[in-house]
């Protein structure tokens, strides 16, 4: 029931067969993987003759250069998102978003399908093998520390808003060339609305609410967390507007990007990190909820763009990259139930996509190569000018 | 401890017709992987609480490995001989906790990055084995029968919207008693055909009436089940150093007798139940999750010849410790939310019932209780179609099977 052995499933199911019907259905997802996109929002196909990134690499540049992480989650299939039968659960990343975006049709993910473990390798650019359930901080450095401490960055600069369920840990690595000090601030807005409605009558239930690990998993809160009375002091918010802004929402990743944008506004971060996890929902089995959840991500990512775009901190300088952690078992896989897990290790559970905008990337372009999720952070490494030393991906050449 | 130091002793603690099958087996097993064998025995263990099909399909598979030569079992086995496992894997007592010892199997696999290995090499095995299996023919042609949106007065989008390209839609059903018909009609095959767990009727509310000769299951007569497990799981969740992973181990180790299901007098059906509830994710809280996972199961191990699934309105989301939590009296429900749930439901049903055999003869109806919208899919109905003609669900039935 919590994303467990996957082997085990495809092992006691090793007696079924894939139906010999299903085959044209398969030959439809792999022909709208390569034709994602292109009729719906009107974007081309990249290739080599398009030259290099628009963006003037001058030093100058770099050093106003900010890059937003948001990771459309947790998991979702192309067929609810960008192939054609899911496009109407996605209008403003399709119609909105794309056009002004280099799309990536083809993103995979070798690691372990977990969200804490996957997010922590996007992170590290490195295939992280922690427990998923733990609350241990990654393996290898991460993208914050990397940025930190080649850029002699101050803390106020790298900052993560993430779903309070393990990610906790997410700043910064145990790596001791890196490590404590050098990583990332934490915001859990969840952790920090349990804490400020503590005592409180109003009913915050809605935006507390979680994936269906959550009452089974509560890790110890340490690393670096966002402390209650910042609130006042950084994001310059009094408690009581923080929850009257929180009663006004409708879900935990609606009260993640509602600190976003204030962490935006007060600290402008070079390096933002926002985990949205409404998706996971889809763990319940509840097919609407699931959809549900992709279309609220899809207006926050939206409104999130037009943050940064209204915003002369971010706006003209910031690269926003958006992606799935992964994605979810396909409903051909015997070994699976279909949108429910992302248990089978099969091609759909492995592969997602990311559209990049903004800053240093050209417009309306699809890419189908394979890239993977390690490839994120030695990308982003090469866009903000810091070197990701023990990163395994590759960095993405279109878009640097 | 490895497969070829098995010795029959070692399967005590095996209930006695599963005691019996392995010790009979004992030169096969021995010559199996350890990275392939606990998943075999996972299953033989439970043998003496297994549907009638899946004993036949395990006796089946023993009797394949047996037929094969030194060269053969070499050849099917060489994916799961190249996965390696941890000495702490070795050393687990598999034969008497295969499940666990497949958790954690997992677990290694996914962080050695051999999933993708082991996944390969099961589905080669999967497709030698059926290969190898003898199919016999059905005595009368699979049904599948989903019936979905309860409780929803009106919905103007396109239902069934997966299954429309299988099969015709039909567009003007008359609804008066349609459900009554439709369980007729399962009764009729079930009489016609009386094979023991062959005719089921899964409702994720209280079930209709219908005839005793069905295998029925639902999540209303469940509620005290159900709460016990509830229970259960807030109190493992309240021990300190409690996980998700080892509160799932917990779960699979519950019994009917753990849950007062001991008195109905059919063990394999209550068994079944309480796996619905302790592996199904979802199912103790949403009944249309339920429904869906209940039906995948009941397909997946009683390949009944004829299941009706009837969905029911499931309660609306909440934060997942109030789903999890006992005495709160009458939920608010969420009808609309249950019937896009249950459509998709109703095309997994007809996905589960597709891998089973005889599926290309098989026949497949989904219905929107109480309103003119069906689609039916059966070799004999055009594909992609629709009909306007005003005809009932016995009709609509009696079509997908002409």
């Amino acid at each position: 029931m919590f994303d467990p052995p996957i082997c085990g499933a495809a092992a006691r199911d090793r007696t079924l067969r894939e139906p010999s019907r299903f085959s044209d259905t398969v030959a439809h997802l792999v022909r709208s993987r390569r034709e994602f996109l292109r009729a719906a929002a009107g974007v081309a196909v990249g290739t080599a003759f398009l030259g290099p990134s628009p963006l003037a690499r001058a030093e100058s540049a770099r050093k106003k250069r900010k890059v937003i992480v948001v990771t459309f989650g947790g998991g979702a299939r192309d067929q609810e998102t960008f192939s054609p039968e899911g496009q109407e659960n996605i209008p403003l990343l399709l119609h909105e978003l794309a056009p002004q975006s280099s799309f990536f049709t083809h993103v995979s993910n070798q690691g372990i399908l977990g969200h804490y473990v996957a997010t922590a390798s996007l992170a590290t650019g490195v295939y992280e093998t922690l427990n998923n359930f733990a609350a241990v901080p990654p393996d290898h450095p991460t993208v914050f520390e990397y940025f930190r401490k080649d850029l002699k960055r101050p803390s106020s600069d790298a900052w993560v808003v993430a779903p309070s369920n393990g990610f906790n840990r997410i700043g910064e690595s145990d790596c001791r060339s890196y490590g404590q000090g050098l990583g990332a601030r934490v915001v859990l807005p969840k952790h920090l609305l349990s804490a400020a409605a503590a005592g409180s009558d109003a009913d915050y239930a809605h935006l507390l609410r979680d994936n269906y690990e959550s009452p089974l998993y509560t890790p110890q809160i340490g690393g670096g967390e966002f402390e209650l009375q910042q609130l006042e002091t950084i994001l310059k918010l009094s408690v009581d507007d923080f929850k009257a802004h929180a009663m006004a929402l409708s879900s935990p990743d609606e009260l993640s990007v509602y600190i976003a944008k204030r962490l935006m506004q007060q600290e402008s971060p070079s390096l933002l990190w926002i985990t949205m996890h409404d998706i996971d929902v889809a763990h319940s089995g509840a097919y609407s909820l699931y959809i549900e959840g992709i279309q609220r991500t899809d207006r926050l990512c939206a409104e999130l763009w037009k943050a940064v775009a209204s915003d002369p901190e971010y706006a003209g300088n910031t690269t926003m990259l958006i992606l799935p952690d992964f994605g979810r078992d396909s409903d051909e896989d015997a070994g699976g139930n279909g949108f429910q897990h992302h248990r089978t290790g099969d091609a759909a559970s492995r592969t997602t996509w990311m559209m990049a905008l903004g800053a240093g990337v050209r417009h309306g372009v699809v890419y189908n190569q394979q890239v993977q999720s390690i490839d994120l952070v030695p990308t982003i490494g090469a866009m903000l000018g810091f070197s990701p030393t023990e990163s395994q991906g590759k960095v993405i050449p279109e878009l640097v | 401890m490895l497969p070829r130091n098995l010795q029959a002793d070692q399967f005590g603690a095996y209930p006695p017709s599963a005691n019996k099958l392995a010790v009979a087996n004992l030169a096969t097993l021995q010559k199996l992987p350890l990275s392939f064998l606990p998943g075999l025995l996972r299953e033989l263990i439970e043998y003496d609480y297994k549907f009638p099909a899946e004993r036949t399909a395990i006796e089946r598979e023993l009797a394949s490995l047996a037929s094969l030569t030194p060269a053969q079992m070499d050849d099917w086995f060489q994916g799961f001989a190249h996965v390696s496992l941890s000495p702490a894997l070795e050393q687990f007592d598999w034969v008497n906790r295969p499940e666990q010892f497949v958790e954690q199997e997992s677990a290694y696999l996914w962080s050695t990055r051999q999933l993708d290995a082991f996944r390969k090499a099961a589905m080669n095995y999967g497709d030698r084995l059926h290969a190898a299996t003898p199919v016999e023919p059905l005595p009368v042609r699979r049904l599948g029968i989903a019936v979905i949106g309860q409780g929803v007065d009106s919905y103007d989008r396109p239902l069934f919207r997966n299954l429309r390209a299988h099969g015709t839609c039909f567009e003007h059903v008359k609804p008066e008693r349609g459900l009554e018909l439709l369980l007729a009609a399962v009764a009729t095959r079930a009489k016609a055909h009386p094979l023991p767990y062959g005719h089921w009727y899964i409702d994720g509310g209280q079930p209709a009436e219908h005839d005793s000769m069905l295998t029925c299951v639902s999540y209303e007569e469940l509620e005290p089940v159900r709460n016990g497990i509830l229970k259960f799981m807030q109190s493992e969740i309240a021990r300190p150093g409690m996980g998700p992973e080892a509160l799932r181990t917990d779960l699979a180790k519950l019994l009917p007798g753990d849950l007062g299901m001991d008195k109905s007098g059919d063990p394999v059906l209550d068994r079944f139940q309480v796996k619905v509830f302790t592996e199904g994710s979802g199912t103790q809280i949403f009944c249309t999750t339920f429904a869906q996972w209940a039906t995948r199961e009941a397909l997946r191990r009683a390949q009944p010849l004829t299941l009706l699934v009837r969905f029911a309105p499931r309660q609306r989301q909440k934060p997942m410790n109030e789903l999890l939590s006992l005495g709160r009296g009458n939920p608010e429900l969420d009808p609309m939310g249950s019937l896009i749930d249950a459509d998709m439901g109703a095309y997994y049903h007809w996905i589960n019932q597709q891998r089973l055999t005889g599926s290309e003869q098989s026949a497949f109806v989904g219905w929107f209780e109480g309103h003119s919208q069906a689609v039916a899919v059966a070799p004999t109905l055009p594909r992609g179609a629709q009909s306007t003609s005003a005809i009932d669900m016995g009709e609509v039935i009696s079509l997908a099977l002409s």
